[in-house]
This record gives structure tokens, C-alpha cells and sequence, in this order.
């Protein structure tokens, strides 16, 4: 079960810019790691390196020791599930379509899915709660559900390591907290290791036990949000004054963020 | 729990598969009873399966009009696959052989063919030859023009079809206009039509379009992930831009067969796989074959309709009827079944 992944020296270029310029970084097995930083830093294009989305100009990404350039991508798929920034689906498949898709990977041409692809299918569904609407069409769904939906087609790909890009973008606030709670879930449950991009800030310091800060295409800081989110770094990367805090009665991490460092008052 | 929905699902598919086989066996029989004699239907139904004695009938149905019903059903079910493929893997409802320009590019290579002076045997063997050429390099054309950095958006690939399709058109136009007296010739063959076909042709025709849609029903699954996004299809472990480029080398080559031997014959590719879509749902796994069904019963059931209708003007051009019948239906789905075929 237990997948590591690292990242060598990861450089990638887009005509002649750089945009990946030498990340090094090991992924530790179960954690819940956030890849933040401003935008044009990188980090949906260092997600995309993850699963041979894109490949690197210089650098590799390993599977357990294997350079992912060599392996097969419906192999890859085997072992690393994806979930793209959200966006809408017009065709009216529907949910149980969509999810079973997630067995693609393991699956010859003229294979059709055994009984086991259809377990793992429902299995997914029950842990993202969907199986209620296993039959209703996609395209009728609201943000909240469709990234349920995409949740457990990445389950059903029975993956060690979810990529996650931006998941809580364009998502009400009550489905913000619940998709990363689920995600959260299915990494304490199952040792599931998971790593988001976001913007979001305030959910990644409360749901990630790492963090991981880009600036100009490198890391600029690596470790706890406590470690990471200190004044002087929110300063430097984002351009705020922000504190991190636990808060006093949930416990939970946070971040205050007071405002631009433009603003006298903040 | 969703037993019940999989166990309907499967009758429904069963239902449509059925219809649409006995309506393309209607239309072939109704199509091979159209001759210069009157034939009765059961005459041409009873020589179509081998059980008449009649070497008249026999003649009339298997010679004459059998290698004209059999390209029918070869071009009806190679455009309906094709135009299928097309509109999953551009993710875009509109997408059709016509559409990427491959028709246009088709007929003027035809055209070319039937206004360069070569005599008339070579005249039989060039314009099959040059449609074929040109659709193929029309396809090629098309993708490396619109090929940004490696990527093949959408977008700009709709968008030099059309306008390579455009150009090829005012090509076409420009031969009709110089060609003087062999302009009837590429009028009538950009119009559509089966029946200069004997076996010959048809036989030529039937392993190009049988391979070119073989290939296509074997990545059903594929589409369908292609049919989300890139990035999920991609996510899923679908070698997206190989996918891609299979489909459209073997649809151009199912169109270019078809065109080379039969014209221009529209919105087969378009409107067949619309209405299969809202019968069966988008899954390209069912999607596919059906669209080819249903394409043979199409254009079978419109090549009866082009010689029986209108008696007192002749024979019609069959790309006359399939865009008589196939605009309005397409226009109608445009107003009012836009969330069912997948249009915002």
C-alpha cells in the first residue's frame, strides 16, 4: 500500500520561460500536503508533473524509486488519482457513469467491468455519500456535488496518492469545509495520501499537516502551516499582514489575515 | 440498488438496437424495389434474401440497385460513426466531417479531377483517387494549422476547419465557374449520389469504411473520458493526444472513401448521432455502433426518398434530401432538446 513519491530537481520551461525552476521535494505516505503561492508561481504546472500530465524539460518524479517517465500512463493512473479544477460536464452521463470511469486504468480494450470494478465503484460512492444519486445526470448537479462525484472516480481508481487542483473553487462555503473534510477523512481512514493546490488559504493551514510555499517558480518555504505561515513569509510571498493561530476553542489551525501590507491600517 | 436502472438501460439499448434494424431492413428493401420496371416490395424482398427465380428482378435488385443500397448503408454508417467520433473528441455538438472542412476538401479534389483534361477512364479513377488525397490532406492541414506548442485546442481546430473548409469551397466554386461544359458533372456529384456505383466501387468502398470504423468503436471508453475535459481524460491514464489523432486519421478516412465515391452527402454525421444521443444517453460505447446503424438507415431510407417522391422530376440528388430532412430536424434540437444533446 505504501506509495513515495519524490520530486528531483523538477524543471520545466514554457517557451523559453521558466515556470518549474528546480523543485526538490519528498512526499511523505498519508500525509495531507497544500501547494500554495501566488499566482504564476507554478504550482498547478508542479501538480501536472505529478501524474505525467506534463512531462519535466529537466528532472523526474519517482514512484517508489520508478521515474514515472517510464511507466505507462494508465499504470500511473493505477496509483495516482486526480481531480481537476472544477468545471462543468454538458453530456448527461450520469453519476454511476462518471465514477466508473475511475476503473479505466485497469481495464483491456474489449474488457468489460467484473463485478469486483462494480464493488469498488459502489465503495466509492458510499464514502463520498453519492450512492443516493448513483442515477442522476451530472450535468443537473450543483459545484458541491460534481466535485463529489469526481472525488470518487478518483477513489474508484483505488490510488495511494490524490492530486487535488484548487477544489474548493467555486464552491459554497459549507461545501468548501466539506469536501476537505471528506478528503481529510479519507487520508486519516485509509492512509490516503493527498496533495492540493490552493488559493484558499485559511482551509489549507486548517486541513494540511504540510505546507509547501512557491515563489518565482522554486520552494520558497516547506513544513508545518506553523512553521511555513509566519508574518514575515506572508509578507515576502503574498504581500498581507496575517498571523497563524490556533484557535482557542476548536483547536484548529488558522490563519487571520488583517490585509495588503499596501494598507496603513492592516 | 441501481440494479433496476442498469437492467433498464439494457432494454432500452436492446429496444433501439431493434428499431433501428428494422428500419434499416424497411428502407432496403423499399430502396432495392426502386427501379425503371415497378417492382413489387416482396419481389425485391424475396431476391434480396436469395429466394427468387426471376432473373429480371434478379438483375434489377442484385446488379443495379444491390451495389447502390449496400454503399448506402457503407456511407450512411461510416458518416454517422464518423460525425460521432468527431463531436466526443472535440467535446463540441457541432463537430462533423463538414465542419473540420473534410467534405470540402474532398470535393475539390473530385473537382479538380473532373475538370483537369485527362480522358474519361482516368476521369473514373482520378476522382475517387484526388478526393481521397485531398481529404486526407485536408485533415493534416487542419491539425497542424491549429496546433498550439504541442496542444490541439478545440476552439482553434473548429476554427481553421472552417476556414480551410471555406477556402476549398471557393476552390470548388472556381472550377465549377471555368469548367464550362463538365460543370453539370461536379454540380451534381457535389449534390450527392449512389447510384453511378456497381459493385466495383462499392467493393472497393466497404473494407476502407469497415476498417477506418472498426478502429473507432474500439475506443469508446476513451471518448468518453475525452468527452469530460482533456485534463480528466488524461487524469484517467488516456494517451489523449495518440486517442486523438487515431480518430481523426481514421474518420478522415472513412469520409474521404465515402465522398470520393459518392459526393457530398450532409448532416448524416450530425444529425444521427444527435437523435441516438437522446435515445441511449452519451455513453460512446453504445453510441457508436448505433450511430452507425442508424446512419445506414438514414441514407438508405433518403435514397428511397430522393427517387420516389418526386416522380415527375426524376431522380434527386440524395445530399438534397439528407439536408432537406436533416437542417430542420437540427434546427428544431437547437431550440428545443439543447440539454439533451450536451449544448449549454
Amino acid at each position: 500500500m505504501e506509495l513515495r513519491m519524490r520530486i528531483e530537481d523538477l524543471r520545466f520551461s514554457y517557451r523559453d520561460k521558466p515556470v518549474l525552476d528546480g523543485i526538490t521535494l519528498d512526499i511523505i505516505p498519508g500525509e495531507v500536503i497544500g501547494i500554495i503561492g501566488p499566482n504564476g508561481c507554478g504550482k498547478t504546472t508542479l501538480l501536472k508533473h505529478l501524474n505525467r500530465n506534463l512531462d519535466p524539460s529537466v528532472g523526474r518524479v519517482l514512484l517508489n524509486e520508478e521515474d514515472i517517465k517510464d511507466m505507462h500512463k494508465s499504470d500511473i493512473a493505477k496509483h495516482v488519482a486526480s481531480v481537476p479544477q472544477s468545471n462543468e460536464i454538458h453530456f448527461s452521463f450520469t453519476v454511476r457513469d462518471i465514477v466508473t470511469m475511475g476503473r479505466m486504468p485497469f481495464l483491456g480494450k474489449f474488457q468489460g467491468e467484473s463485478s469486483d470494478d462494480v464493488r469498488k465503484v459502489d465503495e466509492a460512492m458510499l464514502k463520498t455519500n453519492i450512492l443516493g444519486f448513483a442515477d442522476r445526470y451530472i450535468n443537473t448537479m450543483s459545484g458541491g456535488e460534481r466535485q463529489r462525484v469526481i472525488i470518487a472516480r478518483a477513489l474508484a481508481q483505488t490510488p495511494e496518492i490524490m492530486l487535488l487542483d484548487e477544489p474548493t473553487l467555486h464552491l459554497d462555503i459549507s461545501n468548501q469545509f466539506d469536501v476537505l473534510e471528506l478528503v481529510r477523512k479519507l487520508s486519516d481512514d485509509d492512509g490516503l495520501t493527498v496533495i492540493i493546490v490552493s488559493h484558499d488559504l485559511p482551509m489549507v493551514v486548517r486541513y494540511c499537516d504540510r505546507i509547501v510555499m512557491l515563489k518565482d517558480h522554486k520552494i520558497f518555504a516547506v513544513g508545518t502551516p506553523e512553521e511555513v505561515l509566519t508574518p514575515a513569509n506572508m509578507k515576502e510571498i503574498f504581500n498581507v499582514n496575517a498571523v497563524f493561530e490556533k484557535d482557542a476553542t476548536t483547536g484548529q489551525n488558522t490563519v487571520r489575515i488583517f490585509g495588503s501590507c499596501n494598507n496603513r491600517s492592516a | 440498488m441501481s440494479k433496476g436502472s442498469a437492467e433498464k438501460r439494457r432494454i432500452r439499448l436492446l429496444a433501439v438496437t431493434a428499431a433501428l434494424v428494422i428500419v434499416l431492413l424497411i428502407s432496403m428493401v423499399l430502396d432495392l424495389s426502386q427501379a425503371f420496371i415497378p417492382l413489387s416490395l416482396k419481389d425485391a424482398f424475396m431476391s434480396m434474401i436469395g429466394m427468387s427465380d426471376d432473373p429480371i428482378v434478379n438483375t434489377i435488385v442484385r446488379n443495379v440497385n444491390g451495389p447502390r443500397v449496400v454503399m448506402g448503408c457503407m456511407v450512411g454508417a461510416g458518416l454517422g460513426v464518423s460525425g460521432a467520433v468527431m463531436q466526443a473528441v472535440f467535446r463540441n455538438p457541432m463537430a462533423s466531417p463538414y465542419i473540420l472542412g473534410l467534405s470540402s476538401g474532398a470535393a475539390f479534389g473530385a473537382a479538380l479531377a473532373m475538370t483537369i483534361p485527362l480522358g474519361t477512364v482516368s476521369m473514373l479513377f482520378m476522382t475517387p483517387l484526388l478526393a481521397f488525397v485531398f481529404c486526407v490532406a485536408t485533415t493534416f492541414l487542419v491539425y497542424f494549422i491549429s496546433r498550439v506548442g504541442g496542444r490541439v485546442p478545440t476552439e482553434t481546430l473548429l476554427l481553421s476547419g472552417i476556414a480551410v473548409g471555406s477556402l476549398f469551397s471557393a476552390l470548388v466554386s472556381l472550377l465549377t465557374y471555368l469548367a464550362g461544359e463538365r460543370m453539370a458533372g461536379i454540380v451534381y456529384w457535389t449534390m450527392g449520389n449512389l447510384s453511378q456505383n456497381g459493385w466495383n466501387n462499392t467493393l472497393i468502398v466497404i473494407p476502407l469504411i469497415l476498417a477506418g470504423s472498426l478502429i473507432m468503436l474500439t475506443r469508446g471508453r476513451e471518448m468518453n473520458a475525452m468527452m469530460l475535459g482533456d485534463a480528466h481524460a488524461k487524469d484517467l491514464g488516456v494517451d489523449v493526444k495518440k486517442v486523438r489523432l487515431e480518430m481523426l486519421i481514421s474518420s478522415s478516412l472513412v469520409t474521404a472513401a465515402a465522398v470520393a465515391f459518392c459526393g457530398v452527402i450532409g448532416f448524416v454525421g450530425l444529425v444521427v448521432p444527435h437523435i441516438i444521443r437522446i435515445l441511449t444517453g452519451p455513453d460512446n460505447k453504445a453510441l457508436l455502433p448505433l450511430s452507425m446503424l442508424g446512419g445506414a438507415a438514414f441514407v438508405v431510407l433518403c435514397d428511397y426518398l430522393s427517387r420516389s417522391l418526386f416522380t415527375n422530376l426524376g431522380i434527386l440528388p440524395i445530399g438534397i434530401l439528407t439536408s432537406l430532412v436533416g437542417a430542420p430536424y437540427f434546427i428544431y434540437l437547437l431550440r428545443r432538446r439543447r440539454h439533451e444533446v450536451g449544448w449549454n
